[in-house]
This record gives C-alpha cells, structure tokens and sequence, in this order.
C-alpha cells in the first residue's frame, strides 16, 4: 500500500503523463441501488446484457443439445481450419511488436506516469500472472503434449520414432524427440505471453497513463474516440465477459473432470457427476472466500502458495528423473525451439496441416480469447513497471519458465516412453489410448513416492483453479461495473457463483462443456482483430508519453 | 478531552455524509482541534480522478472547502488501496494510527440484513479501532 498523504507531498502531475480529456466520467452509465439487503453499482447496458445472454446460451444448450452440438462443433472447425492462416500470422505479429517494443526508446516509459512506484515484489507480481495466465494448462498439457507431438501429430513432418505395431524405429528417436519439446514449447513460450502482454500493456497504458477507465474498450479510444463509451464500447466490452466467462467456466468443468480422473486414480473415487459437481462448488467456495479477502489477501495469497508448490512439484521431479537427461533436454529443447521458431510459425503453406489446425490454430484462438482476462488482471498488478520491463518480465520470464518446465515433465516422461515401451504408463494413456486427464499422474507413476506426489498434483490443480476464478470474477465484476474496481462486494459473489453455476450446469448436460469451448475458440476469431487494433493503439499512445 | 478527530469520507457520495461531516466538525469546535479527512482510492481511474495523485489533490480541496465552511482546522489524508473494495476496513484502521487520531466520526447505513454476511464500515472500526468511534447513522 502507498501513503500518498497530502502533507507527505504529492508527487508531480507530470508524473502522471499524458492524459486523455475526455468528457466522459468513470460510472456516469452506472446504476446502483440495493436488491433486497444487497447494493450494487453495474454499468447499465454491459452488465445486463452480458448476464442475460450468458442465461439464453445455457438453456439454448440444455434445451437444444443435438442442435446445439452440431452448430457449435461446425463454427469450432470453421474457426481453427479457415483462419488458421490468420491467427498464425497475427500471433507472430504480437511476438515481433512486443520484441521491437523492448529495443526501442518507447520501451523507457512508465506505467503510471514517469514517477510511479512498483506496487508488488517481483516475486508476488509473477506468481499472480502466472497463476492466471496458464498455470493450469501446464498442468493439464505438461505431459501430454511433448509425448502427443513427438510420437503423434509429427509436426513440420517429423516422423513418429514408433512404427504401425508400436515398434521402436531407433533412427528416428532424436529428432522425434527435440521437435516433440520444440512444437510444445512452441505453444507455451513466446506466442501465448505475447498475446497476453499486447492486452495487458494496452489496458495498463490507457488506464493508468491515460486516465481512461481499466476496461477492454478504452485501447480503443485512439480509433474511435467519444463513441467508445457507446455501442461500439459496449459490444467490445460484453465479448470479453463472454469470453471470460465462457473460458473460466469450461475450464472450471474440464478441470473438475482431471481432479476426479485424479482422486479416483489415487483413492479409487467413483468417476462421475456427483464428485465432479462436489469439486466444482468446493472450487468455487475457496475462490469465494479468496474474493471477499480482494486481491491482496486473497487471491495473492493463493497465487503465492500455488506457485511455491507447483516449483516443489517440478524440483522433485527433476531429481526423482534422470536429472542430468532432464537439463540436457532443456537445452536440446531450448536449442530446437530457437531452430524451429520460424518454420513453426509460418502461416502459410504448410504441408503438416492435422499439427497447425488441430494443434497450433486451436491454442492460439483459446490464448486470445483467454486474452481479456489474463491481460486485464496483468495490467491491474503492473502499475509502476517500464514498457521494457513489462515485457521482459511478461514475455522472457514466462517462456522460459515453461521451458524449463515442459523439459522436466515432458523430457521425463519422453524418457520413460522410449526407454521401457512394454510397460510404460505414458505411453499406455497417451499414445496407445489418449487419455488426457491421465497423463499427469501416469507419469508421477513411474517415479518414487507416486502417491504422495499424486496427491500434490491433484490439490495443484484445483488451487490453479481457484486462482483463475477468483482473478476472473474480478476482472468481470471490473469490465460489467465500467470499470470502477471498487464496486460493491455482492456483484463480485455474484459473478463468482454464476461462474460455477454455469460449470455445473453444462457439467450435467451432455457435450455441454465441448459446445462452450467451441463458442470460446470462436470469440477469439473477432478479439484477434481488437488485439491487432490494440498494438496500432499501443504504438501511438506510448509515443505521446514522456520518457 | 480529545487532540484529532479522523472522518472517512467517500467523495463520490459526499452528499450522504452531511450528518457526520456536521457533527465531527461540531466536536472539533467544541474542543479546538483539528479533522483529518480520510479517502481511499484505487490506483485505477475511477468516478473521481484519473489516478492517484489527482485524487489527493480533490480530497485536499475537499478538506478545505470544509475547513472554511466550517471554521476549523481541516487536513486531508489520501490513501491508494489495490482493492479497496476488499480492504476498506484495514486502510482505514491503519489511517487511525497514521494520522494519530484519538477521535473517529463516520458515517453508516441503519444496519439491514446484509450485514450479518458484510458488516458496516463503521461496525468493524468501532470493533476493532484503539481511538474512540462515534458512528453516525443515516
């Protein structure tokens, strides 16, 4: 917490740069009032209209499943297969402004004006972008996805180190191997927190140099001026609930899904909805309790623990496995990411189409429409850092870390596959049967002490969880009151339990979740414009700052 | 009897404090001494000012408007929180020790069923604070 005690005396209003005049007022559009005991204070169109139609596409999958199903999966595959071009392209577009960002002069400016103060250690201010940003994934996909790609998906064409009847072709085994950790670090490293740093540097720069409100539509107020705060603002702004929403609630249902796979792995709990459902509101209880004590009791807290245990988790695992292997592979898979950056990223005639559209398409559409969240809740967090700080510490650090990370758990269990086919658990749930929610703790197996490391996963994955929740009820308790962050406290309960509802509800019907995700894929189609939009706006709003 | 009397203010609905404002400023009359004028903030634009520092600079015009209106001696004492929402109660019990008050006049609603879930503002200082409180309803 800062002192800014007017007898302190109050730092210069040119540290607070160049701001925006606007004739607009933070909550002018806001109505508050009480229901019953509670008050609120929700900005009018946006919140309406966003919880409303969030209720209408619920009932539509519930009423409609078959048709719903069938609608949501042809926009799903529309989406990643015909824009496959345009997502590859824009995501390497991030990348590189985000790069020029860094070694240019614009790079010195301060967010929050030339004075400001950092307002987290650098410590708490990572633990809190990482547990947003992907925590979860790394999770979910850690183990997966390097043995997927090098055994599977054959990216840029590598073949497969098995042949048709599961035999070991040895010739292929090395290069099989580096592009498996390549294509994966590929999806984790620079493109995704690229994504996340445009966002999360427009909402910083406007809100807290410019002075406009935090919410998605004011890194548009460069092209369309004043009527931002109408209709075209409203539309932008209700798209990102959507997306958040949408993603936190899928994930929520997902996430259930790979705790019971879990528990029953561990303790032999039936697989289900009643214990998925159990998970879901227990989830949603610890994010509640997280967002009543706000963002520094609570959800940095948690952010803080998470991340301690998550690096307890990959420290074993580095000794428990072949250690010196492990960093060899770090630096293999390091080395072939920096080779295959380039090929992996080209946008356009590509012959390993299954790999871009299936793979590469899907997790940049699911990053960007994550976006909105992460990268509003990143820019809350980062007042008082430079340009080039921001996107060394949002950019580099990341990657790097899930580097590190998808060497030890992917190299680990790429280690396990190769050296003991026969009786390999990874192998079993990842490319003889493709068991996703499995492949975590299949790989905890073939360490010592599989069960308590086990349990620690098991509990990782439900804290990523409540770490998500609680970050994205209040961004959207944020973006549906117009900005004001300090709104009263029941709307940001409300968004906290309609979050879980909608899990729990879309848990119960049958390709609910699958349907919602494929609505989530699709909003990133429309954001990827407005991100593109954003780095034009970056671009101009930080050349008006001073340096 | 008393040496400073501390009155939270929220700026963006100063007309619902008239009350308090009238009555803290009764007591600094009463006994000579001065009122601190407590306001949190976000470090986010918000309904009263772009950033922090122009929101000292309103809650300091803010102090003097009263002090003049009032005839007493009026300060002002801003404080950023990154969720003030959340945090309210705890900035505001650290301001009754930064700015050394012994006297605490706040405002708060007529206690309704919200607050078995959300208790007032003032029912946690008065709870929890080492000055005294004299919490002003409606």
């Amino acid at each position: 917490m800062t002192d800014t005690s007017s007898d302190q005396g109050i730092p210069e209003p040119e540290g607070a740069a160049a701001i925006i005049e606007t004739d607009y007022n933070i909550g002018q559009d806001n109505i508050d009032g009480q229901v019953g005991p509670f008050g609120f204070d929700i900005h009018n169109p946006v919140f309406l209209i966003s919880g409303l139609a969030i209720v209408a596409f619920v009932f539509y999958t519930l009423a409609l499943p078959d048709q719903a199903g069938a609608a949501f999966s042809w926009l799903f595959s529309a989406v990643t297969k015909g824009f496959d071009w345009f997502f590859l392209g824009a995501a390497n577009i991030f990348v590189i402004f985000c790069l020029l960002l860094i070694v240019t002069p614009v790079g010195k400016v301060r967010l929050g004006g030339a004075e400001a103060t950092p307002d987290y250690s650098y410590i708490g201010w990572f633990a809190m972008l990482f547990a947003a940003g992907m925590g979860i994934g790394l999770m979910f996909f850690g183990v997966l996805e390097p043995v997927y790609h090098m055994a599977i998906s054959a990216p840029l064409g590598v073949p497969s180190p098995f042949d048709a009847d599961g035999n070991l072709i040895p010739e292929n085994v090395e290069a099989a191997k580096q592009m498996g950790l390549a294509a994966t670090i590929f999806h984790w490293g620079l493109h995704p927190w690229a994504i996340y740093a445009v966002v999360a540097l427009a909402l910083a720069l406007f809100s807290f140099n410019k002075g406009l409100p935090l919410t998605i539509r004011s890194a548009f107020y460069p092209v369309l001026g004043e009527r931002v705060w109408g209709w075209w603002g409203h539309v932008i702004d209700v798209l990102a609930v959507f997306a958040t929403l949408f993603g936190l609630a899928t994930s929520l249902g997902f996430g259930a899904q790979q705790a019971n796979a879990g528990l029953n792995h561990v303790f032999g709990v039936p697989i289900g909805p009643t214990a998925q459902v159990m998970l879901i509101t227990g989830i949603t209880a610890i994010a509640l309790i997280s967002v009543l004590r706000g963002l520094d009791g609570g959800v940095k807290v948690l952010s803080e623990i998470n991340i301690a245990i998550a690096a307890l988790l990959l420290l074993f695992v580095l000794l428990a496995g072949p250690t010196m292997l492990i960093l060899t592979d770090f630096g293999q898979g390091l080395a072939a990411y920096v080779r295959e950056i380039v090929p992996l990223s080209n946008p356009v005639g590509r012959e390993d189409t299954g790999f871009v559209q299936g793979w590469t398409s899907f997790y940049w559409a699911w990053w960007i429409s994550w976006s909105p969240f992460v990268g509003m809740f990143i820019a809350r967090v980062s007042r008082g850092r430079t340009v080039r700080e921001f996107i060394t510490c949002v950019l580099i650090v990341p990657s790097l870390v899930c580097v590190l990370w998808m060497a030890v758990f992917g190299g680990v269990a790429i280690d396990q596959v190769l050296s003991d086919p026969a009786t390999s658990q990874v192998k079993a749930q990842v490319i003889d049967s493709y068991n996703p929610p499995l492949s975590l703790f299949a790989m905890l197996e073939g360490l010592p002490l599989a069960n308590i490391t086990s349990v620690i996963a098991i509990v990782l994955v439900i804290v990523f969880f409540v770490t998500s929740s609680d970050s994205g009820s209040l961004v959207i308790d944020t973006i549906t009151a117009g900005g004001k962050v300090d709104a009263p406290v029941p709307q940001r309960v409300f968004w906290c339990v309609f979050e879980g509802a909608v899990a729990i509800v879309l848990l119960l019907s049958a390709g609910g979740l699958q349907s919602l995700q494929s609505m989530v894929i699709s909003t990133g189609l429309p954001f990827t414009v407005v991100l593109l939009v954003m780095c034009w706006a970056i671009w101009r709003g930080l050349r008006e700052e001073p340096r | 009897m008393f040496t400073k009397i501390m009155t939270p203010v929220d700026l963006a609905h100063a007309d619902r404090l008239e009350r308090s404002l009238v009555c803290g400023a009764a007591l600094a009359r009463l006994w000579g001494i001065p009122v601190t004028y407590v306001g949190v903030t976000a470090q986010t634009p918000g309904s009263i000012a772009h950033n922090p520092e122009e929101y000292a600079r309103k809650l300091a015009a803010f102090a003097e408007a009263q002090g003049a209106a009032r005839q007493i001696t009026a300060q002002s004492h801003a404080v950023v929180s990154h969720d003030p929402t959340a945090d309210l109660d705890d900035v505001l019990l650290a301001a009754v020790k930064d700015t050394g008050a012994d006297l605490v006049v706040m405002a708060s609603h007529v206690p309704g069923l919200a607050d078995y879930l959300w208790p007032s503002n003032g029912g946690k200082i008065a709870a929890h604070a080492a000055a005294s409180v004299m919490v002003v309803r409606g």
